[in-house]
């Protein structure tokens, strides 16, 4: 049903945990749907990600996701990293099963929700989520899940 | 990895060595068509289906000419509730069911709605039981068919069959249950239960996959399900699958023969697993009743983390189990039985059911406790929901 490399981020997930006094946090998700993804960033002067947390709330397909996207963004500026989609996560896995595909959409979202947080809190604007609506991932979430 | 534990025998049963030792023979040296009785080898497969037959229905108090084989539990339900509807709508177009029966009734009776059935479905208490009062307070003079099944596959609860049975005779109402999972668990006596139809599945009781069986009372008005050949008693056309037939047979008298012992072995280990991990675990909701239930039965939900999860760590762990979450199955709700007992969505998705088999030993069990500690454990550390509780 899943790849080596989904296995390998389920078994043994990358950067889990919280960072306290985050620069970023972003949760997307709710336990109706049986996913929730909270993402930590701790982001530098030069708008550097330094650190990079997650907590998930949901299947292997989404722990794996939520772990491969933290991978993906570690290091990376904050430009780089809000242009992060659900389809470089899915590609790093090594692909996801049609319908687990959601689960990438919300570690996308995840990641755009923490780095909307930054930006509010930094007052800046982010190229990119100019029209970001942070309580519209849900609905996103609905309908992707009920895709395939 | 070398550690195999299954504990799903819910979901399906290992073959027995006898059943297939004698299956085999019906494959090879006795292959004739059993409607081809002029010649000796078509009269030994008529003969053995006879034995089955003599078998299955001893089993459950049946008349051998009240037994019809099918090719499973699901046949037998579309057989049960359709034959029954179309050939009694002229009495009325009502049928009652509960919102917790398998898919195969629900689905035929949501099929049954585009020929203006109309359908009531019951409700459950937090146990998964029906309500009798809701039953007689939901039957209309147009009522004619009760379908509510004998246990319930998730949760094991098992239902007040001979009380449900009772009131569909008294309001002259058609009964059928579904005693798919009921069969190895609860010793069935139809008569006395005034069930008038009932399903039954081969492979929940170490017999082979794509073989069941229906009893039907005598009498009851039913359209045929499959048209064709006079099998059956012309009831249930297309050749006999000899081989499943007599592995069926061949299962069910092992379990006649060692029912009692068996079900103590594994009501021990079930009351071990549900002790185990209720003592060891905190935040765990045990689905289903508390004493009627099936013998082998343990389902938990675990707050706060996933169903799938716990399954893909059980698996790298040697355990076969199964989940009610909706990340098994695709779709976005979880299992329609577990909110049908009032379990919120995110409690419904991290549940967990096992089921016990013959081959279970105590050791079994205790890894299975020990392994399900640890995983709650590395599941809750990573989930954002368990520190706000």
């Amino acid at each position: 049903m899943y790849t080596e490399k989904v296995m390998d981020h389920f078994r043994n997930p990358r950067n889990v945990g919280e960072i306290i006094k985050a620069d970023g946090v972003g949760e997307v998700g709710n336990p109706t749907c049986g996913d929730i993804m909270k993402i930590y960033l701790k982001i530098n002067e030069d708008q550097i990600i330094e650190d990079v947390k997650f907590q998930t709330f949901g299947c292997g397909s989404a722990i794996a996701s939520s772990s491969m996207a933290t991978e993906l963004i570690k290091g990376k500026s904050i430009q780089d990293a809000v242009e992060l989609t659900n389809k470089a996560v899915i590609e790093a896995l090594g692909g996801l099963p049609p319908v687990k595909v959601h689960c990438s959409v919300l570690a996308e979202q995840a990641v755009k929700a923490a780095l909307y947080d930054y930006s509010q809190k930094h007052s800046i604007t982010i190229k990119g989520l100019e029209n970001y609506d942070p309580h519209a991932t849900d609905d996103i979430h609905d309908h992707t899940h009920g895709e395939e | 990895m070398n550690k195999k534990i299954y504990l799903d025998n819910a979901a399906t049963t290992i073959v027995k060595k006898e059943v297939v030792d004698e299956m085999i023979k019906y494959l090879g040296e006795y292959y004739g068509n059993p409607s081809s009785g002029i010649y000796e080898i078509g009269r030994i497969s008529k003969d053995a289906i006879t034995n089955a037959r003599q078998i299955i229905s001893s089993f459950i108090n049946a008349d051998e000419n009240e037994l019809y084989f099918t090719s499973g539990g699901t046949e037998s339900d579309n057989w049960a509730i359709k034959g029954v509807a179309f050939a009694n709508q002229e009495k009325g177009k009502h049928i009652i069911t509960t919102k917790i029966e398998h898919h195969a009734v629900l689905h035929t009776c949501e099929y049954l709605k585009k020929f203006g059935f109309d359908i009531t479905y019951l409700n459950v208490d937090k146990y998964g039981m029906v309500d009798l009062e809701e039953l007689k307070n939901s039957i209309r003079p147009d009522t004619i068919l009760i379908s509510v099944m004998f246990a319930n596959n998730e949760i094991g609860t098992i239902q007040p069959i001979e009380e449900i049975g009772k009131i569909a005779k008294e309001h002259k109402i058609l009964f059928h249950t579904d005693a798919v999972q009921a069969l190895g668990g609860v010793r069935i006596d139809v008569k006395k239960l005034n069930i008038d139809l009932m399903s039954m599945s081969s492979h929940k009781v170490h017999g082979p996959k794509g073989i069941g069986a229906m009893y039907l009372r005598k009498g009851v008005k039913i359209d045929n399900f499959m048209h064709g050949g006079a099998q059956e008693r012309k009831r249930r056309a297309g050749t006999e699958s000899v081989q499943n037939i007599v592995g069926f047979g061949k299962a069910v008298e092992l379990l006649n023969k060692d029912f009692e012992k068996s079900n103590e072995h594994i009501i021990a280990l079930r009351d071990r697993l549900i002790n185990g991990i209720q003592s060891n675990i905190e935040d765990v909701v045990l689905n289903g009743h508390l004493t009627k239930r099936l013998s082998n039965n343990v389902n938990f939900s675990y707050k706060y983390i996933e169903g799938e999860s716990i399954l893909l760590w059980l698996d790298m762990d040697g355990i076969s189990a199964s989940s009610g979450s909706a990340c098994t199955s695709g779709s976005l709700d979880p299992s329609h039985v577990l909110l049908a007992t009032g379990l919120d969505h995110g409690t419904s998705h991290g549940s967990i059911r096992f089921t016990i088999g013959d081959d279970t030993t105590e050791e079994d069990i205790d890894y299975v406790i020990q392994k399900m500690i640890e995983i709650v454990q590395k599941l809750r550390n990573m989930s954002p929901l368990y520190k706000k509780h």
